[in-house]
């Protein structure tokens, strides 16, 4: 039997269904509020032979968009190899290991087979970023980690479920080792419940449609996406695109690390070739090779987000494994950062090495950070520990259809902030001003957007301060004649006096005590364009609303 | 007025617990939407009805208020009550034709408007903009600080207040907002600021933060309170000029608007608390679906209004509409009072049809919209769409061709699917068609489906309430793809918005936060924070001059495992419930959503809410279709045949429904027409007829 093309779409947006509902499920169930508020989580369907990627939810965090299929498919192949137990019905599996194809240690693995008829049809797994694995600081960010035992619990893939049953022991050595442990369970059930909600949905389409047409409509949907992906690519001249991107240090040697990108474009593939990259580094800026993969790919997503996510939307996209570099860590090279912040490094780069061949497609910089901030203290009345953390946005890029918006979130995810009310509501802290940083989005013809300025002041007791940005050292790059985004500012305030940390954007457990201040200005984005072709009318305008003082408009843009 | 208690229908036992009291007088509901006003009037000693349908006039929607009184030729002198649904405060908003207006807020914090919560327009594409709704000139801060816990921590500047307030006036400035963070927790500096700006401001229209929500979340609160200040001139405007029309035509009583909560209020008031109005008319819609869904015994619905270009749907339980605090209108557009929860969906009769880069079919998300429209409208589109699949069918009357002005004959239409789709699929032109349909159905059926599993439920334990322009002609389709056993087609599915103006309850809805741990909470204190929020309702129901026939309240509560941020909602039966009963009730409804049991974990009790409805009396929807009008059989009600493809060309019977025997029993296929509204029954459905003349009907299994 062929399938007809109806038939087709109809799968394709129900494939698409059973991971939107997972997604969905696995939100609302979560107590972490970094999964059932910022979102960072994900679910999909994987093929069963290799791991491959078949759907994946529309709501998940961008950073996964490749990742989990090389989860799943390390984890099949070390079934295979005998390395890790068969599964039988019933049994989850979790993973956390980041050389497993992950991320860093806090994104956890859940990975469970659709039976049929005895055989395995195909895997669904999730992840979801737990608030805490243990490890030397609170939340797992540990800034000047030198290897992955300092930055948590690691596990690799273990059945955690056996027969439909949350195995107790395992679960006993998880607890053992984390804090805040008696809130997991509801995570753990929430997470393995996003399993069984996909597991139903999938069901019910197999049994309407049948197994060997959904596996021949799979088949099909994958090399039509690896189409629509070449028929995209075609708009890429062939040749050579180059660029470079910089993260400020790692944490614990204070130099710049070099991201060496180039794009071969053939008219159809597009290879990606790292060579030249800095190498492995001490502090925890390295990157796993999942997530560099990942990284390539939410970066051409974004560029081309009309190509549906499975692994035929990859194949036209080659990324050589760039070994000897801090983009391929091997054990027990640290890992926290790779994540959240040299991920957006290297979409960074894709980004600046693709604008002139698609100027209406892609962006200049933007401020591609997470903006982590850690505050860890103690309730002096209550005597109660807490951990505070507050993530901020920046300015994105300008663009050929406008300026960059402000204050946007990373460009790995799409979680919102927190409001000043809820944290002061929580934390022994007061806010003094969460503003617009003025004077910060890069010039342009279009402009990068802008980035924020908030300051807080510990009210009572003594707290420990970390922080994990970028960009304190280079701003977010403009384009096509546009100037660099502002670069991101910590400055600390401690008994009166103030200092910048000296990895500028990256620091551990700095001591504070009630009165001391600290004050972070986020990076704006790049700009577009030659700024002096900016509309005169946006120019004064900008003024006008305080964006710009007239002194930096002038030099910014020339005069009117 | 006086109420007619000896109302024959009531004797005879119909739906007994609601019909003490029926409505006696004349009534005209009046919706204005995009593209039509619509009227319904209502006179009970008649037990009459009149519609009408006139094009809305987008300047100035009295216009079109005042033509629809006269398209129907009622009286204005003579009513006895006008309910007004209108768009002015949507449309403002969406379209940012909004009133010069001010902010006054925190030292630090004047760009919170600004900054949002950190996102971004689409998940993927680092593009896009956000306008926000007061620019930045305009928001001026002020030295003052309240903390969390609702203490002082640096006293109000009212110097630099002033210096501000006359700053804003100066710039022109004609609506205010004061804005100060944890006002929820004391307003005593907004309620103060806002003293001073009644000496100083030149108008009344002043909100302050809290007054809307006293919740905290700065962005959110701060955006509602926007929104509600940079409308509400608008609004005040056009009400008093539409009252002023209407009482130089003679009407002498209360106009009454719709709100977002699906309940009315005194135009009087209304202005008060403008934010409120917005998505009105939706909310109307489905207000009518309940009200139609519980006298036809259907009490569980999902509503399903298809229009031009785009679909609504909401969930009804137990004739209750879902009702949600945290409705985003656009990116970054919060407006957080509460609001019948109507969630937009993509597609509608508009929506494009094409074959993407991958060669498969796919319909959406562009649309024709209204201009040029779809192909069939006869307005130079040229892209095939929904409408145009459904005309080439034989769905809709191929006809109502003839009457459009461009003169588009079937044979362009089947030409653009011919070229456009059938060429690159390898189908013909009605395949192709049908083919567009069986995708957007099935899309639409997933859209439909994760509406109702976001709020908790399985759609295949509801009913389809087909409604707007074009639901009918695809919710037999879409039910049979969700599971849904039944459909539920009201009498006049077009003029369902204005008919929830006069069916629409009186309604107050509180919310009081508590967030305690439910073993820490006073439960005195809860059971105080009831009575009063049912004391505030019942004085508000007082002050409006309208006839209610029943009072009803109902309390819930939002609870959460401590440790998690999402709610849920538990709707308890009284207003004294213990510790206990939320413990249990809340465990419950955990286990029922998620289907799982946490032991481990305490709850905590977060908010607390009060709903005081002013049930109106009932209205007799049987008089929506002229029982004059019926035909004594169904072979009188068939106006003749025509071709339509359902998986092959099927000569399939067209009846009027206004000449439907009541006591008709029809089987699919089968074309049910009407003045502004198609149903398709497909092959295998059956529908039955009930008293109020609404067609139920029973999806048949897949063909």
């Amino acid at each position: 039997m062929t399938l007809d093309p109806i038939t087709l779409t109809v799968i394709q947006s129900g494939l698409q269904q059973v991971c939107d509902e997972m997604d969905l499920s696995f939100s609302r169930a979560a107590f972490s509020p970094v999964i059932a508020e910022a979102n960072d989580r994900s679910d999909g369907i994987y093929s069963a032979e290799d791991g491959s990627l078949i759907a994946q939810g529309s709501q998940g965090l961008p950073v996964f968009v490749g990742v989990m299929q090389y989860s799943t498919a390390t984890l099949i192949r070390m079934i295979k190899e005998g390395k890790v137990v068969a599964p039988k019905p019933g049994d989850i599996y979790i993973v956390n290991d980041p050389y497993l194809g992950g991320t860093h240690l806090m994104d956890v693995r859940f990975a469970m087979p659709v039976w049929r008829n005895g055989e395995i049809f195909c895997w669904l797994s999730n992840t979801g970023h737990w608030p805490d694995t243990g490890g030397a600081v609170p939340g797992g960010f540990s800034a000047s980690a030198t290897s992955v035992e300092q930055e948590g619990l690691r596990l690799p893939p273990v059945r955690l479920f056996k027969d439909g049953e949350l195995d107790p022991e395992i679960y006993a050595i998880i607890c053992s080792n984390i804090r805040v442990a008696d809130q997991r369970i509801g995570d753990v059930k929430a997470q393995a419940a996003a399993l069984y909600v996909g597991e139903a949905r999938l069901t019910r389409m197999l049994d309407r449609y049948g197994d060997d047409t959904v596996r021949e409509a799979i088949g099909e949907l994958r090399s039509r996406a690896a189409e629509q992906m070449r028929a995209q690519i075609a708009q890429i001249p062939p040749g050579v695109y180059r660029s470079t991107a910089y993260i400020d240090s790692d944490g614990v040697v204070n130099e710049p690390l070099e991201i060496r990108l180039a794009i071969t474009a053939d008219g159809e593939r597009l290879s990606f070739d790292f060579a030249g990259s800095s190498p492995p580094c001490q502090g925890p800026m390295n990157s796993v090779i999942a997530t560099t993969l990942s990284s390539v790919y939410l970066a051409m997503r974004h560029i081309f987000p009309d190509v549906p996510i499975s692994a035929g939307a990859f194949e036209p996209l080659t990324v050589l494994r760039p070994e000897g570099t801090f983009l391929d860590a091997r054990y027990p090279r640290p890992v926290s950062g790779c994540a959240a912040e040299v991920s957006q490094r290297i979409a960074e780069a894709v980004f600046a090495a693709l604008v002139e061949a698609l100027p209406g497609k892609v962006s200049a910089a933007p401020a591609g950070s997470s903006g982590n901030f850690a505050l860890g203290g103690e309730v002096p009345e209550t005597g109660q520990s807490y951990v505070m953390y507050q993530i901020s946005g920046g300015g994105y890029g300008g663009y050929a259809g406008g300026d960059g918006i402000s204050n946007g979130c990373s460009t790995i995810g799409i979680s919102k902030a927190p409001p000043v009310e809820i944290m002061e509501q929580q934390f022994p802290v007061l806010y003094h001003r969460y503003a617009l940083r003025e004077g910060s989005g890069g010039a342009g013809a279009q402009r990068g957007g802008f980035g924020l300025d908030y300051e807080v002041e510990i009210l009572r007791g003594h707290a420990r301060a970390s922080f994990v940005m970028d960009h304190g050292r280079f701003g977010p790059q403009g384009v096509l004649g546009g100037g660099d985004g502002a670069v991101n500012e910590v400055r600390v305030t401690r008994g009166g006096e103030s200092f910048t940390p000296e990895h500028l954007s990256k620091a551990q457990d700095i001591s504070l005590a009630a009165g001391d201040r600290v004050r972070v200005k986020t990076p704006g984005g790049g700009g577009y364009g030659d700024p002096a072709t900016r509309d005169r009318a946006l120019v004064a305008e900008d003024v006008r609303l305080g964006r710009y003082t007239a002194e930096e408009a002038e030099a910014l843009f020339g005069g009117a | 007025m006086m109420l007619d208690a000896e109302d024959p229908k009531t004797a005879a036992g119909k739906a007994p617990e609601m019909t003490e009291k029926t409505l006696t007088g004349t009534f005209a509901g009046i919706d204005v939407g995009g593209t039509f006003t619509d009227l319904v009037y209502y006179d009970s000693k008649a037990r009459g009805v009149k519609l009408a349908k006139v094009p809305t006039t987008l300047d100035n929607q009295s216009k079109g208020v005042l033509a629809a009184l006269d398209a129907a030729s009622v009286d204005a002198a003579a009513l006895d009550l006008i309910v007004h649904g209108t768009t002015t405060t949507t449309n403002a908003v969406l379209e940012r034709q909004l009133c010069k207006t001010g902010l006054v807020t925190t030292l630090g914090f004047r760009d919170v408007l600004e900054l949002g919560r950190r996102t971004r327009p689409h998940a993927y594409g680092m593009t896009g903009q956000f306008r926000p709704i007061i620019p930045r000139d305009l928001r001026l801060e002020v030295p003052g600080r309240m903390l969390a816990d609702g203490s002082e921590y640096a006293p109000l500047d009212e110097d630099a207040l002033r210096a501000a307030l006359a700053g804003l006036v100066d710039k022109g400035c004609e609506a205010l907002v004061i804005h100060f963070l944890h006002s929820y927790a004391n307003p005593a500096h907004e309620l103060r600021a806002r003293e001073i700006a009644r000496e100083i401001w030149p108008n009344g229209n002043i909100t302050m933060g809290h007054a809307l929500i006293s919740e905290s979340r700065e962005f959110e609160r701060g955006v509602t309170a926007a929104v509600n200040a940079s409308v509400q001139p608008l609004l005040r405007r056009y009400v008093e000029r539409l009252a002023d029309k209407l009482s130089e035509r003679g009407y002498d009583r209360d106009l009454l608007v719709m709100n977002g909560n699906g309940g009315m209020v005194s135009a009087r008031i209304v202005a008060e608390e403008a934010a409120k109005t917005v998505m009105s008319g939706p909310a109307s819609g489905v207000m009518a679906a309940a009200y139609t869904g519980r006298r036809a015994g259907i009490p569980d619905l999902l509503t399903y209004d298809m229009g031009g270009t785009s679909t609504d749907v909401a969930m009804i339980r137990g004739a209750d509409p879902a009702v949600s605090h945290e409705i985003e209108i656009e990116y970054a557009m919060p407006i957080h009072v509460p609001m019948v929860d109507v969630r937009t969906v993509g597609a509608g009769g508009g929506s494009i049809a094409r074959v993407d880069a991958a060669g498969l079919l796919q319909v959406g998300p562009d649309s024709a919209g209204s201009t040029p429209g779809p192909i069939c409208y006869g307005k130079g589109g040229t892209e095939p769409t929904i409408s145009d699949a459904n005309m080439l069918l034989g769905r809709l009357n191929p006809e109502r061709l003839n009457t459009g002005a461009g003169g588009v004959s079937l044979d362009t239409i089947r030409e653009a699917f011919a070229t456009k789709l059938g060429g690159p699929l390898g189908l013909g032109a009605p395949e192709a068609a049908a083919a567009v349909l069986k995708i957007a159905n099935a899309k639409m059926a997933d859209a439909v489906r994760m509406v109702s599993i976001s709020l908790g439920e399985d759609p295949r334990d509801f009913a389809l309430f087909a409604f707007g322009g074009a639901g009918p002609l695809h919710a037999c389709a879409i039910a049979r793809e969700l599971g849904v056993p039944r459909v539920l087609v009201p009498a006049r599915p077009g003029i369902t918005n204005a008919l929830g103006c006069i069916v629409a309850d009186l309604r107050h809805d509180y919310v009081a936060t508590v967030n305690k741990p439910l073993d820490a909470c006073d439960m005195d204190e809860v059971h105080a924070l009831f009575a009063r929020q049912v004391a505030d309702g019942r004085a508000a129901i007082g002050r409006e001059r309208v006839e209610i026939a029943e009072e009803k309240i109902t309390h819930s509560v939002e609870m959460r495992f401590i440790g998690q941020t999402h709610l849920l909602r538990v709707p308890l039966p009284d207003a004294a419930p213990t510790r206990a009963d939320l413990q249990a009730l809340f465990e419950e409804a955990y286990f029922r959503r998620f289907q799982v049991k946490l032991p481990e974990i305490r709850p905590a009790l977060v908010n607390v809410n009060s709903s005081v409805i002013g049930r109106r009396p009932e209205i007799d929807l049987a008089a929506l279709i002229d029982g004059s009008g019926r035909k004594p059989t169904l072979a009188e009600a068939q106006t003749g045949t025509r071709q339509v493809f359902f998986e092959d060309w099927t000569e399939t019977p067209v009846y009027w429904r206004d000449h439907l025997p009541l006591d008709a029993d029809l089987a699919g296929p089968a074309i049910v027409e009407q003045m502004d509204c198609t149903l398709v029954l497909e092959p295998g459905d059956t529908a039955t007829q009930d008293a109020d003349g609404n067609l139920v009907v029973t999806v048949g299994e897949r063909a």
